[in-house]
């Protein structure tokens, strides 16, 4: 008898030690702090990985002395806790990974209008029309290729080919991915809906590899399972800093003036909680300042948004980029996006 | 003939069984906690109300959603049968068979559980990168699986007996059939009980399949999530699920509801034959090592391969690795204490009442575990902002919603083993005058201990494994091996997560020990 019942109480004695060590920030305490006047505080929502984000916060607390709560998750989760939480979030600040998320909360009417001096610093198509949030870094769609069996040259120029039998079964994305929708419409309203519809089906008609993610979809190209895969510019980047550049298999191929080679941007939104919070608008003005935008340019080589800050090198500019002054956190347009791919089975 | 003997053994120890009314107190707490356990449900039917019908429609009827349904079913199906073929009789040798080492084998056979199954997927992804679609997702989700059948039935057939075996022999039937009349009605519960825990996991599992590539219907929640930001979509397809786990639980009773009535109790007749192997002995290990070496020891070496990377030594973080660890051992303990107190009056009801509300309370106890961890978590965002928002983003709620998503693993656990204790001892401590809860709390819950245990265990190494709803409700700032782990691999950088994923299967290890025959030994001896 004397085991068990020593066993219970240190058990629960490491519990309570336990439970309350790791209890963290209170929200409640949080959530008073909401005044008009700085409080050297700001509870942010992470939708990026922390071992990127965190060295930026730590710049920017030495900078202002304002300390970063920083809450990470993915995108879509943080997204859906902040649709949850309402008027009641403890966070201040939002930065996400993709557009549509902003949007979602814009609609839900979460977000605070971001000032005009402010919203005006990034050109418009990289960032939202009403200033319900902000762009912050760029990234394009481009054509991941197994440089092992296939040379730059015969990479297609544009996801129009993609249909052809010839790349019948070679091609992968992630259909339920952000930043691949985001990519059909673009073709949507570049091409018109008659073609997006007719290469909705071509492609899949044409055996592609559904893969979850983007990650997963270069992880197939750089294993040699798989010949093209639709990502983003700098899931190469992430992966050759793992292994190098001299390591990756996978090649990438830029697609200037196609749709397949479009700019989705990443962005920060205020919550509406913190309408006047002086430490959330700081940290705004932070990330689209110039020291932000290079951080973003030499640890994630993504594309500044801010003019005059330069874009990672052997990057094609931006600006030759397709873009089509799309509103990405329109998301009447991407529900038709979706609509269009599960008609399709994609979805 | 075997039958009858059986049948009179049982009746004489859970005789007044089932006719009783269950005690007020007993039911209200069984009402609450299967209150606090549909706590989800409620949660989506708001949600999937508030697209309206026409969204319904509009998601239910997309082409692609049949083939989702159908992969779903079939996977869940897949691996529980093959679970069960490989559990059953691994756990026959463990507990009847005279093996060489054979503690470690029934330490070995536990172990699975301590490997989270995306860890799982990605040693074999890292092996063999053409892995996907649905046999690699059977393949992995059976491996991490097969503990939750062989671990009830090795603790059945130890509690259990071979003298019906042994009546049917001497009746001139045959060892096979022997054992089908004498053996299996009394491992039949325990079986039905793991392969419902199997099933209901693979309906709410998500990591191996996403890393594999099968589209399920968790994998296209998970999207709904992800680029619609429409919860109303995403809360219709969870319905789904819901329906189908409230089907998988309905047959489980319904099964089990035959067997329970023929076969309570064997306790007294507990004589144990001994099978001898001889030249079947080789084989028998090669079973009892093949799911350990594939399930534990291939991404356990993956891990030590990326471990020996020397960037991988030098960018870790001692301190955080320890903070995380000491994270994940209070959540997790936590969450096991409420799952306990939680599955306690349901378990306790189920083995001794019956009756239609019994079976609800039962049914509803289970069916969180059939959700995915996303829903779940949001569903007590739900509740904790509404209810406690004084409470929101602190560890007991996290420690609650691992309450609340793990129960069921212990509720079958807790049934079980209080059903093994004859109800005429509780007769006996009545008429010495003690009171209902004493004489619970002195002979049902002493008796039934060890397997009240196994049930905390239970919950506590799922819990340690559990990253979706960590991610949405812990502290912010806090941090579990399962999350360190997740914010690793998110950035392709497995070098850098090894660390992190070889602690977590070496803490989930100790109640996966704890849970195996070696654990229940040591038990026992405390207890005398």
């Amino acid at each position: 008898m004397r085991a068990p019942r020593f066993l219970t109480t240190a058990g629960i004695t490491i519990l309570a030690l336990g439970l309350t060590s790791c209890a963290g920030a209170s929200p409640a305490e949080d959530a008073a702090a909401e005044s008009t006047g700085s409080d050297g505080e700001l509870t942010l929502y992470a939708g990026r990985d922390e071992a990127l984000i965190a060295p930026l916060i730590e710049k920017f607390t030495d900078d202002t002395g304002i300390e970063v709560i920083a809450r990470y998750g993915s995108s879509s989760e943080l997204n859906a806790l902040l649709l949850e939480e309402g008027d009641n979030t403890p966070a201040q600040v939002f930065l996400s990974q993709d557009a549509g998320a902003l949007g979602s909360l814009s609609n839900a009417g979460l977000v605070a209008k971001i000032p005009e001096q402010l919203a005006e610093l990034i050109p418009a198509g990289f960032t939202s029309e009403d200033d319900s949030w902000i762009g912050i870094t760029g990234r394009a769609r481009v054509i991941a290729y197994d440089g092992e069996k296939l040379s730059e040259e015969e990479v297609p120029d544009a996801v129009d080919d993609l249909i052809a039998p010839e790349w019948n079964g070679r091609v992968g994305f992630a259909p339920g991915n952000a930043s691949m929708q985001s990519f059909v419409t673009a073709y949507r309203v570049l091409e018109g809906e008659e073609a997006a519809d007719a290469w909705v089906q071509g492609i899949s008609e044409n055996s592609p590899v559904l893969t979850e993610s983007n990650g997963a979809t270069l992880d197939l190209v750089n294993s040699g399972q798989l010949d093209i895969g639709l990502i983003n510019h700098y899931y190469w980047f992430e992966d050759a800093a793992e292994v190098g550049a001299d390591g990756m298999r996978a090649q990438l191929k830029f697609l200037p003036g196609d749709a397949g080679g479009m700019v989705n941007v990443t962005g920060a939104a205020i919550l509406s909680s913190a309408a006047e919070d002086p430490d959330a608008l700081e940290f705004l003005e932070y990330l689209v300042s110039e020291a932000g935008q290079r951080y973003f340019v030499e640890n994630t080589f993504e594309y500044p948004l801010l003019p005059g800050v330069d874009a990672p090198e052997g990057l094609p500019k931006l600006e030759s980029l397709v873009n089509a002054d799309l509103d990405l956190s329109n998301l009447a347009s991407l529900e038709q996006t979706q609509e269009l791919l599960a008609k399709y089975g994609l979805l | 003939m075997s039958e009858q003997v059986a049948t009179r053994s049982a009746a004489a120890t859970t005789a007044t069984a089932g006719r009783r009314p269950a005690p007020r107190l007993l039911l209200a707490l069984a009402l609450i906690a299967c209150a606090v356990a549909s706590i989800p449900l409620v949660y989506l039917v708001v949600r999937a109300g508030s697209g309206g019908l026409d969204a319904a429609i509009t998601v239910l009827f997309r082409p692609r959603v049949p083939q989702l349904l159908l992969n779903t079913v079939t996977l869940a199906t897949a691996v529980t049968g093959t679970c069960v073929l490989i559990g059953v009789p691994t756990a026959f040798l463990l507990a009847r068979a005279r093996l060489p080492l054979r503690r470690l084998w029934a330490v070995l056979a536990a172990l699975p559980l301590a490997v989270p199954s995306y860890l799982a997927a990605y040693g074999w992804l890292a092996t063999a990168p053409a892995l996907h679609g649905f046999w690699a997702s059977w393949l992995v989700l059976t491996l991490v699986s097969v503990p939750y059948v062989t671990l009830p039935v090795a603790a059945a057939l130890r509690a259990g007996t071979t003298g019906l075996d042994d009546v049917a022999r001497t009746l001139g039937r045959g060892p096979w059939r022997a054992f089908w009349l004498g053996t299996w009605p009394q491992i039949r519960p325990a079986t039905l009980a793991g392969a419902l825990l199997v099933c209901l996991y693979v309906l709410s599992e998500f990591g191996a399949v996403s890393l594999f590539r099968f589209p399920v219907l968790t994998t296209a929640i998970q999207q709904a999530y992800g680029a619609s930001f429409n919860r109303s979509y995403a809360a219709i397809l969870a319905t789904v699920l819901v329906l189908l786990a409230i089907l998988v639980v309905l047959g489980e009773q319904a099964a089990r509801g035959r067997a329970a009535r023929r076969f309570g109790s064997v306790a007294g007749m507990a004589r144990q034959r001994v099978i001898r192997l001889k030249n079947w002995t080789a084989p028998a290990i090669a079973l009892l090592a093949v799911v350990p070496a594939l399930a534990v020891g291939l991404p356990v070496a993956v891990l030590f391969a990326r471990l020996l990377e020397a960037e991988t030594l030098r960018a870790l973080d001692v301190a955080d690795l320890g903070q995380a660890t000491l994270n994940t051992l209070a959540l997790s303990a936590g969450g096991a204490l409420i799952a306990l107190l939680l599955a306690l009056p349901i378990g306790v009801l189920a083995a001794r009442y019956r009756g239609r509300l019994v079976r609800a309370v039962e049914s509803i106890g289970y069916l969180a575990l059939g959700l995915p961890g996303i829903v779940v978590g949001l569903s007590l965002v739900f509740f904790s902002l509404s209810v406690l928002p004084g409470l929101y983003q602190t560890a007991l709620v996290l420690a609650f919603a691992y309450g609340v998503l793990f129960m069921p693993k212990a509720i079958g656990a807790i049934r079980s083993s209080t059903a093994q204790v004859p109800t005429s001892l509780e007769d006996v401590s009545r008429t010495l005058g003690y009171g209902k809860l004493q004489t619970w709390w002195l002979v049902t819950a002493r008796l039934a201990r060890p397997g009240i245990a196994a049930g905390g265990l239970l919950v506590a190494v799922t819990a340690m494994k559990e990253l979706p709803a960590t991610l949405l409700l812990r502290p912010t700032g806090t941090d579990t091996l399962a999350i360190e782990l997740w914010a690793r691999t998110d950035v392709s950088a497995y070098g850098a997560a090894a660390p992190y994923a070889a602690t977590l299967i070496l803490v989930a290890a100790v109640p996966a020990f704890l849970l195996s025959g070696a654990g229940r030994g040591r038990l026992d001896g405390v207890r005398t």
